[in-house]
């Protein structure tokens, strides 16, 4: 499967800093406000969940209204005080989960 | 059945537009009323403090397909006083909320950027939480010069 979702936070961090992280997924986010060529609606698709976990343990999460763009670019800190994994997952109206992980050494 | 006085054909003719009117977007339905709804429901109608949260956006978004959002709430992010809660609602766009995002300490910074569709110019309203219950909100106008719902 392609890769749909890409992220950037940096390799190693020391304890106790704050770093950004920047995630942007593929995804067209039906507004379901648009209509096709036949004046029918088209239903809304979108991506409507995200969260971000650090060993286990939520860091951010949110929820999405087809108000956000397509291709949806989340960008937001996190605080690390050990190395680990990041997991980032985005679900759709329909279920459909994507994922990635990163990992950080922390010193 | 009779058949239709003139003054009944205009009337069903009046709703029908209005309905095909509602069907349009990048009108802006969702009245500032919707959107303080929406806002009402978070707060719970509590007091709002104003002063602690920054938010970026253009004064003139060209395109209202994907206008940049940045949001700062002024918070340690300790784990007795964090942000928990951000809400983001539009007063013009067809429906109010845009998103809602959830911090813990583990956040670091109650900050967080992204994209967003403005159907034309119109208030774009944020509300934080934070760990104690307090309120804290901010708002910008944004002119939108091409409206961006799909239409």
């Amino acid at each position: 499967m392609a890769e749909k979702a890409r992220i950037k936070l940096p390799k190693d961090a020391k304890r106790g800093e704050i770093i950004q992280i920047k995630t942007l997924v593929a995804h067209l986010m039906e507004s379901g406000q648009r209509r096709d060529k036949d004046g029918k609606l088209i239903p809304r698709m979108i991506i409507n969940k995200f969260a971000c976990t650090f060993n286990g343990k939520p860091v951010f999460s949110c929820g999405l209204e087809s108000a956000v763009a397509a291709n949806p670019y989340l960008q937001f800190s996190a605080k690390v005080e050990e190395s680990g994994t990041f997991k980032f997952s985005w679900i759709d109206d329909d279920g459909n989960t994507i994922t990635a992980e990163e990992t950080i050494s922390v010193v | 059945m009779r058949s239709l006085t003139r003054r009944e054909a205009l009337a069903l003719g009046a709703m029908s537009a209005t309905a095909a009117l509602a069907g349009l977007h990048g009108s802006g339905q969702a009245a500032p009323a919707d959107a303080a709804a929406e806002i009402a429901k978070f707060t719970g109608g509590k007091p709002q403090e104003t002063g602690r949260v920054t938010i970026e956006l253009p004064e003139i978004a060209e395109n209202g397909n994907a206008v940049p959002l940045s949001i700062v709430v002024d918070s340690p992010m300790t784990a007795d006083n964090h942000v928990t809660d951000i809400l983001v609602v539009a007063d013009g766009n067809p429906s109010p909320g845009i998103a809602a995002f959830k911090f813990t300490p583990m956040s670091g910074r109650a900050e967080i950027a992204t994209r967003i569709r403005l159907a034309g110019s119109q208030n774009v309203v944020v509300v934080a939480r934070t760990s104690s219950g307090a309120l804290l909100t901010a708002q910008r106008q944004v002119k939108v010069t091409i409206g961006g719902c799909g239409g």
